[in-house]
């Protein structure tokens, strides 16, 4: 057995040491890199929209951003349709939240502006810091708080 | 018009976690050939030709991984992917060092690699015990007390008269039927499982209550009771039965766990203030640990390195052995871990040190992190206070060991008798460990398990799918 042979042998068993560890790392790069497939899939699987939605006018907003609450990291895309809130099922966002009541608000376009308004919740939805009592147009960015969830317009 | 997209977390479009079932097999299967390719270097090291133990070392070694993978998968589906290759890599490793060192020293001096694989054979079966029977580690909150007065009672048998054994200037064994074991393994789990139930207990108390003084929040005065307790017993153990290392390790997991539980940094400061002045006041009374202190001190004073009792001949020889691996290591089977006592259990690091060298103890320590990393996203991911802290306590548990007996080894905090988990020569830790492997492995199996889905969209009575 020559000096060289033991030479890689030792190389190689290291190599082969450090490879596992890699290799464990890659196994659970989903917890340290964040989950790729979650993005991804819903674009895949969605058909192609027959007629690209209008372009929103500069300074409209284009999408809704859950901020706060258990549902953080939601977006929902704004195109024409109104948005209803709430923890019932048929609700375009279904928060399950103690504090939220099953119809809660509902977001509707109106000449450009998006409009916030309070169904009759029992807590009340809050458009910074003040409750909705009637429709209010909300301004980019200034989130609205219904019960642990708070959402933001952006653009 | 287009319907809005939802992507969410937690809505319907998110695939269910995977199991990664493939991934653990693929991942344990190298990690036996790992070992086995090692026991191949160690023979060519020593005589240049493969060690007729070889194929009986790794396929019992993967005859009992592949059992506990099939534990696994059957009683705990969702576990952890990494956590059990992970640990065989690591018990593999110890096995051949365990071995190299045995055949090195021509079969005298105490290393035995039979043993050291049936230990690990019947910790796979503790290990598959407890995730049969453990079903819902919940069980074990019911234990709280139960678990704190086992622990107690484990702690202090070996000062029992007749049941106790003096080891090598340590108290810490108990003779059963031929069989010598060290109770304070098992002690260790049962307190933390006890720390945990009483934290989640009183933890509000322990976090809310107090005031404010410059930039720490004070706890009261008498919410101190539990934490002052857990330090008279770590002193106890300091004394009666000199070892450094459990006292160290219980001590450290409370306040670990008490900061975990409450967030309050203050807890950790008051935690050290004890511990350092505790040690301190050892150091002054008692020759053992002053012996330490001096070793620690001045490793390479010459008449230290002489002395019969306590020198640091047994350090020193560790650094050399360190230091003569360098980056690269000697290579299996070709450096001289032989020189260092004990070199089979306490100084187990030592001897990989060599032979691998930094890159190899590096791999190693990326082994116990990763182990540890997967033990605490267990606790993050935990969806019960209990299991938040009894998964936070075992990972530190294990972290805090690594770290004491490293630290002992390389000379950066002073040596305390301690085993590598998984690595070194001893039973009583080889069982413990695997059962702590257990535990984490039935906590990530709940946290990972997808929610009971709903059959039906609504109405009153809802259906529940396990």
């Amino acid at each position: 057995m020559s000096e060289l042979t033991l030479l890689l042998i030792r190389l190689a068993f290291l190599a082969v040491l450090w490879f596992f560890v890699i290799a464990a790392v890659g196994v659970i790069r989903t917890d340290l890199f964040g989950s790729r497939t979650a993005a991804a899939a819903p674009a895949r699987k969605a058909p192609k929209p027959v007629k690209p939605p209008a372009k929103p006018k500069k300074g409209e907003p284009r999408q809704m951003v859950v901020t706060g609450g258990p549902l953080q990291g939601t977006t929902i895309t704004l195109s024409e349709t109104p948005i209803t809130i709430g923890r019932a099922n048929d609700a375009t966002l279904v928060v399950t939240d103690d504090y939220a009541s099953s119809r809660h608000a509902r977001l509707f376009p109106q000449d450009g502006q998006w409009i916030v308004e309070d169904l009759g919740s029992t807590n009340g939805t809050y458009l910074d810091r003040s409750k909705v009592t009637r429709p209010t147009p909300v301004p980019l960015g200034v989130p609205i708080r219904i019960g642990k969830t708070v959402i933001e317009l952006r653009k | 018009m287009s319907v809005p997209t939802v992507s969410a977390p937690g809505a319907e479009a998110v695939p269910l976690p995977a199991k990664r079932r493939v991934a653990q097999l693929v991942m344990l299967a190298s990690a036996v050939l790992i070992v086995m390719a090692a026991y191949a270097a160690v023979g060519m090291g020593i005589d240049q030709k493969i060690p007729s133990g070889m194929l009986t070392y790794g396929l019992g070694l993967g005859g009992f991984m592949l059992a506990a993978y099939l534990v696994l998968a059957r009683f705990a589906p969702w576990a952890d992917p990494l956590i059990l290759p992970l640990v065989t890599l690591i018990n593999g490793l110890g096995l051949v060092m365990i071995y190299r060192l045995e055949v090195g020293a021509g079969g005298k001096g105490g290393a035995s690699a039979t043993s050291q694989l049936l230990w690990t054979a019947v910790g796979v079966v503790v290990f598959s015990v407890t995730l049969i029977v453990l079903r819902d580690h919940r069980a074990l909150q019911r234990l709280t007390y139960t678990a704190g007065a086992a622990g107690l009672l484990l702690l202090v048998s070996p000062l029992l008269p007749v049941l106790g054994q003096e080891i090598n200037g340590a108290r810490i064994w108990i003779g059963l039927a031929g069989f010598t074991l060290q109770p304070a393994e098992l002690a260790k789990l049962a307190l933390v499982i006890f720390f945990a139930g009483y934290l989640v207990a009183k933890r509000d108390v322990l976090a809310l209550a107090g005031r404010r003084l410059l930039f720490i929040d004070l706890p009261r005065a008498r919410d101190l009771g539990p934490i002052l307790i857990t330090w008279g017993l770590s002193l106890g153990v300091l004394i009666l039965q000199k070892d450094l290392g459990s006292s160290l390790l219980i001590f450290g997991t409370f306040i670990a766990m008490l900061y975990i539980a409450t967030q309050r940094t203050s807890w950790v400061l008051i935690g050290i203030l004890l511990f350092v002045g505790g040690a301190i006041l050892a150091g002054l009374a008692f020759d053992h640990v002053q012996a330490r202190f001096e070793v620690y001190l001045n490793p390479e004073d010459d008449a230290l390195y002489r002395r019969e009792l306590g020198g640091s001949f047994q350090l020193m020889e560790g650094l050399f052995g360190m230091s003569q691996g360098g980056i690269l290591g000697t290579g299996l089977g070709q450096g001289h871990p032989g020189l260092i006592p004990l070199a089979f259990s306490d100084f187990i690091f030592a001897a990989i040190g060599e032979e691998l060298g930094l890159t190899g103890l590096m791999a190693l320590l990326m082994v116990y992190g990763l182990l540890v990393e997967r033990g605490l996203r267990t606790s993050i991911a935990a969806r019960d206070p209990f299991s938040k802290l009894l998964a936070g306590g075992l990972s530190f548990l294990l972290a805090w060991q690594v770290f004491i007996i490293v630290g002992g080894v390389t000379n950066l905090i002073p040596l305390t008798g301690l085993v590598t988990p998984f690595m070194s020569q001893g039973g009583s830790a080889l069982l413990a460990n695997w059962i702590l492997i257990a535990l984490l492995v039935r906590m990530s199996d709940a946290a990972r398990k997808p929610p009971p889905q709903a059959i039906q969209d609504e109405g009153l009575t809802q259906v529940f799918q396990r």
